[in-house]
Order: structure tokens, then sequence, then C-alpha cells
């Protein structure tokens, strides 16, 4: 029950952070919207997870309101209206719909099926020797997950310094 | 069942924004709505009802834990979120510096 409440403040927090008139106060809509999740992560009992997006939040929060500080768009109302709408209306229509078929095919909330954690559950302490099975997942039996991330990280800063370096080349050399 | 539902209500949240909002800071902010939404998916499919978190301690008799799969494939995905939001907030920053606006309907002349 806490869970819909919980689920229910992310949706009206998600809601002011898209309809709010300046960017900072919809920045701060979103990082509750955040709180809600490390909150709900904690409730379906995933503690690590949840200190993890607390931290992430922080930082992605930070990052946000240094591109946006002193930057304000007023609001705009002219353009394709009409077009835009029509667009919005039939990608969530398509999303829906997609969403309807895949709903059927999940297991009911509360019955996960364990099929592969079971093996992981019952290896971790004799094969790994960690108490927490989901650091043995990451750092033994699926390791690779964790070198793949490392590389889009390194990836994404390479993408960072080359979009915001100063000298840029000058024309006509 | 309500909240895969209402998880679903959420990524149509972020779906929205994307595409109907004109400013580049707003596109970013429904980014990272779509990925919670996600990320909470995730979890809500291995939760088992009245479980206990996926780490062993002294009492071994009670083994009914929730699934540990979902939860270390989210933990990467919440640190590539991360890299994400960095990578598009700088090239909000670098569009910012050449035409002097967010509005994406402004950013239409090449300009060298």
């Amino acid at each position: 029950m806490e869970l819909h409440i919980i689920l229910l403040f992310m949706i009206v927090a998600a809601l002011v952070a898209v309809e709010a008139r300046d960017l900072i106060s919809s920045l701060i809509s979103l990082s509750a919207a955040g709180l809600g999740l490390s909150l709900s992560f904690l409730i379906l009992k995933a503690p690590g997870l949840a200190i993890t997006q607390l931290v992430v939040e922080i930082l992605c929060i930070i990052i946000l309101i240094r591109g946006t500080i002193n930057k304000d768009l007023p609001l705009v109302k002219d353009g394709r209206w009409f077009f835009n709408t029509i667009a919005t209306v039939v990608f969530l229509a398509c999303f829906l719909i997609f969403a309807f078929f895949a709903l059927k095919e999940l297991p009911k909330f509360g019955e996960p099926s364990m099929r592969v954690s079971k093996e992981y559950i019952a290896d971790s302490l004799t094969s790994t020797g960690f108490a927490n099975v989901v650091s043995a997942i990451t750092q033994h039996f699926r390791n690779l997950d964790a070198l793949a991330e490392a590389a889009v990280l390194f990836a994404a800063i390479i993408g960072v310094l080359a979009v915001t370096r100063k000298a840029g080349r000058v024309n006509g050399k | 069942m309500s909240l895969y539902l209402l998880c679903i209500l959420l990524f149509c949240v972020g779906l929205y924004s994307i595409l109907r909002k004109r400013n580049i800071i707003k596109i970013i902010i429904g980014l990272g709505i779509i990925e919670y939404a996600v990320n909470l998916f995730f979890i809500l499919i291995g939760y088992r009802m009245h479980g206990r978190a996926p780490i062993f301690s002294g009492d071994q008799a009670v083994l009914n834990m929730v699934d540990p799969l979902p939860q270390a494939i989210v933990m990467t995905t919440i640190v590539i979120g991360l890299a994400i939001t960095t990578l598009a907030v700088s090239l909000a920053i670098r569009i910012y510096e050449k035409y002097g606006t967010f509005d994406i309907t402004k950013i239409r002349k090449l300009r060298g």
C-alpha cells in the first residue's frame, strides 16, 4: 500500500517537473521523484540500489543545475501545436498498445520466476564467498557486464570532453 | 498489477515530455523520468511477496529472497543513466553557447 502512495507521489512530482515554468523548480521536482524512487527501492528490498540511486541522483542534479543556471527560457506558445499534439498522441497510443500485450506475459506481482537466480543464490556463498548475492552476480557471475559498463562510462567521458573543449578548429585551417 | 500500471503511467509522463516540449532541458528531464520508470519496473518484476533482501546473514533458515538478478542489472543501468545525462547536458550547453537558446525550433541553421 505504501508503495502505491510513493508511486503516486513520483508521478505527481514528474508532472510538476514537466510542466513547471522555470527550470530550477522543475529540476527540484525531478530530484523529488528520484528520492521517491530511492525510497521504493528500499521498500522493494534492494538496499544497495537505494544508496546508488541517491548518490547518482545528487550528481545528476548538480550537473543539470550547472547546465541551466542563468539560462532560462520563457514559455513559448506558438509553433506547430496541432502537428505536435497528433504526433504525441500517436506515439503514446503505440506504446500503450505494446504495453497491453506485454503485460499479459508477465509473471504476477510478488511471484518472480527465478530460473537463473536459483543457481546464483545456491552457488553464491560456496563458490564466490560473497554474502551479498547482488555483489556476487556483478563481481563474479556476470563480470563482463561491469566491463561493458566501464567501457560505456569512458566513451561518455570522451564524448563530453570532445563536445565541451574550448579550442576548436579555426576557419580555413 | 496496479503497480505495473502506475509504472507505465510514469513512463508515459516522460514520453510526453520528450515528444511535446520544446526546451532541451525539459527533454533531458523526460529522459530521466523514463529511466526511473524502467528501473522501477525491473525491480517490481523481481519482487517476492514478504521476501527479504538478497544478503546471507547468520540465520540461514529463511531463504525466501527477492530476485537478485534484476538488481544486479539495474545497478549497471543507474550508472549508465548518469553518463547519458552528462553527455546530453554537455551537448545542451554547447548548443546554448552557439545559438543562445534552448528552444529546439530555433536551432535550424548550420553555423560553423
